[in-house]
């Protein structure tokens, strides 16, 4: 009886010990649920479309210089 | 528009990533986990700025071999555009460095402030800073051309002790510092492969032709207002 209660706590207690070793070697975490599901498409778009903007807006600058300079 | 094809260049890299810097794959690391695509962005700040401190040195060595007043008006805002770049390259190093370093390794505020890299990142800006206020300060446009154009240079060889060689020599919390295996104290080569340098070196190229543009604008607005000011005379 004790024997066999022994048993069981070791194996409870191996048990324990291989899951926390388990969690020790847990690979990094990274975003994969993002790229499983798509979400990771939104992030690029919203960052695409302040480049664009950022970039449309530097080149209307420019050519507004280059009227200037032409009109001068 | 000046339509020059680097302009296209900037905007086809910047493009390219983003896309391929956020859906690429990255190696898998600790701490880092996915903020090490920061590379992309945060890395690339101070290498434009060093590119662009770099073409600002060459044209107020320029500028004193000839005395040519446009090349002051060049060397001046590669200096402006290049501090930009350093501010945000420092703006955007600590909200990387308020969850790599101090939430997921618990260093303290402290440890923070004493980071070598940090204050010498600090100096290098707080000179170009003095560079602007030095200029700000003459009234004569030949003597201001003149000594910022000196003062210049100097702010350029102590751009490399104060963000290269000192970090290099005492111990680093940033990556690649002496403890952290390499003793590159700017990027830890270790962390990178090939598909990160795939993206990476395209995107410095493409950040520093942003940067470029930019500074071509202001100089042209210089420029014209400055031949404005002669016609008025």
């Amino acid at each position: 009886m004790t024997t066999k209660l022994f048993t069981r706590l070791w194996l409870l207690a191996l048990a324990m010990i291989t899951s926390t070793v388990g969690f020790a070697q847990d690979k990094p975490e990274m975003a994969d649920l993002m790229r499983s599901n798509g979400k990771i498409y939104v992030v690029v778009a919203v960052c695409l479309t302040i480049l664009i903007g950022l970039f449309l807006y530097v080149m209307l600058v420019d050519r507004k210089m280059s009227k200037i300079e032409k009109d001068n | 528009m000046h339509k020059s094809w680097w302009k296209i260049l900037s905007f086809v890299l910047l493009v390219y990533t983003i896309i391929a810097g956020f859906l690429l794959d990255v190696p898998r690391l600790f701490i880092l986990n996915e903020t090490i695509r920061n590379l992309y962005f945060h890395v690339c700040m101070w290498f434009g700025m060093m590119i662009l401190f770099g073409t600002s040195f060459y044209y107020s060595i320029k500028y004193l071999r000839g005395f040519d007043y446009r090349n002051d008006i060049f060397a001046r805002n590669f200096a402006s555009v290049g501090s930009l770049f350093g501010i945000l390259g420092y703006a955007t190093g600590m909200i990387w460095v308020s969850v790599t370093w101090v939430t997921d390794q618990g260093q303290s505020l402290g440890s923070v402030l004493k980071e070598p890299k940090l204050i010498g990142a600090a100096i290098a800006l707080l000179i170009y800073g003095a560079y602007f206020v030095l200029r700000g300060s003459f009234t004569d446009i030949d003597k201001r051309a003149r000594i910022s154009a000196v003062y210049n240079i100097f702010a350029f060889a102590m751009l490399f002790p104060s963000i290269w060689i000192i970090p290099r020599l005492v111990g680093s919390l940033h990556p690649g510092a002496p403890g952290s295996d390499s003793g590159n104290p700017a990027l830890d080569r270790n962390d990178m492969d090939s598909t990160m340098r795939m993206v990476f070196y395209p995107a410095v190229i493409g950040w520093t032709l942003l940067g470029v543009w930019i500074a071509t604008l202001k100089i042209r607005l210089e420029l014209f207002r400055d031949k404005k000011l002669i016609h008025d005379n």
